[in-house]
């Protein structure tokens, strides 16, 4: 599984982060946290970020964020 | 009610006179906590279920190909019900360059989206009244739309980095629409962690308010910009534009000024130059910006602003 947190680097984009690596661990599965700041990279899914992307689809954009619950759900719905 | 329970806490509980400095002090200091987090709550709240029906991919769709003014008035208004990050201004703005939003009607959103917060907005309303709340609602979104309106006439575009002009960001994807549950479950966690952060800031603006009355740290500023200096708007306006603060953490200030006796539109301005502005924001802006355009931004806020408060302190 391929994860994508987008996000030029600000408070919001390092929880969105810091909440898709805590979901991957609980839910116990084997995925790629891969952080994308790069602009070209995140406008190819939207111009809101913080952004999650899960095996290519776009899962969450911009403010306010998910809790834990809601990535985990996010996450695995992709599974 | 609320009032009633705070003389219950002070008067029969802890058992303090009534009269008594100390205790007006604190019955004051614990009403207007109530008072102020509850507005809070109730208000963050339902911001956060409007906005979950304005994603910015939907403003920009609106704001595509407007003409000027009309534009810069509904960019200055969905700046307000629009949730963005301010790490997705560079985002934001190629996306809505690209879809055809005219540059003056993209600064318009940029600028009222920080400047008419609902954390200000509500701060406002529980420290000093419904009325004051309005008129900086008034004043930030006449600033956004004016600003946006004279960086349109200019034509500046050509102070735009080029790359902006030629990016293709092709098909971007949407994300599916929420369910009104959804929306309110959002709604909650958002407003939880907004009092998280807030919350502090706001305790010490209320303490200032209760327990130090008179006590101004900010000395310099009275002096040059008190009441019957003509420049008071001014020189408040750029005293404020270096400093940075949240709209929480500007209040504890905003109430120590009015305590000194500054005019609510001196104060009203100085409070706008330090939220709308700031050198995070600027750096952020620098991608996508050249430095005369961003000096000219900077000009014209200034400018705006200062204009708006001498307005203000004229018709108080």
């Amino acid at each position: 599984m391929e994860i994508k947190v987008l996000g030029p680097g600000c408070a919001n984009c390092q929880k969105m982060e810091d909440l898709a690596k805590t979901a991957v661990k609980e839910l116990g599965i084997d995925a790629k946290i891969e952080k994308i700041s790069d602009i070209q990279e995140i406008m190819k899914y939207t111009m809101s970020t913080p952004g999650l992307v899960v095996n290519g689809k776009l899962k969450h954009a911009g403010k306010p964020l998910p809790n834990i619950e809601k990535v985990k759900t996010l996450i695995q719905g992709e599974v | 009610m609320l009032k009633d329970f705070a003389s219950y806490l002070i008067y029969d509980l802890a058992r303090l006179d009534h009269g008594s400095r100390l205790a007006d002090a604190i019955n004051f200091f614990i009403y207007d906590t109530m008072k102020i987090f509850l507005l809070l709550s109730v208000i963050i709240f339902i911001v956060s279920v409007i906005r979950s029906y304005f994603p910015p991919e939907k403003t920009k769709r609106i704001l595509s190909h407007k003409k000027e003014f009309i534009g810069n008035i509904l960019a200055a208004l969905l700046g307000i019900v629009t949730p963005f990050c301010s790490c997705s201004a560079v985002p934001l703005f190629i996306g809505f360059v690209e879809a055809g939003v005219p540059l003056g009607v993209t600064f318009s959103f940029l600028i009222s989206s920080p400047l008419v917060n609902e954390v200000a907005v509500v701060l406002l309303w529980g420290m000093f009244g419904w009325k004051i709340a309005a008129i900086y609602m008034g004043m930030g979104l006449l600033v956004a739309m004016l600003a946006g309106s004279i960086i349109g006439k200019l034509k500046l575009e050509r102070w735009v980095e080029e790359y902006v002009y030629k990016f293709r960001s092709g098909q971007t994807q949407e994300l599916v629409t929420q369910a009104f549950g959804e929306r309110l479950a959002y709604a909650q966690w958002n407003t939880a962690d907004i009092l998280k952060k807030v919350w502090l800031f706001i305790i010490i603006a209320i303490g200032i308010g209760g327990f130090i009355h008179g006590y101004v740290p900010q000395d310099f500023l009275v002096r040059y910009a008190g009441n019957g200096n003509p420049f008071a708007v001014p020189v408040a306006v750029v005293l404020g534009v270096p400093l940075y603060a949240n709209a929480a953490g500007v209040i504890p200030i905003v109430y120590a000024l009015m305590e000194k006796g500054l005019s609510m539109g001196t104060v009203l301005a100085f409070m706008m130059a330090v939220t709308a502005l700031s050198l995070p924001e600027m750096i952020i802006l620098r991608k996508v910006l050249k430095i005369p355009l961003l000096a000219v931004f900077v000009a014209i806020m200034t400018a705006t602003i200062t204009a708006v408060g001498y307005v203000f302190n004229a018709v108080i």
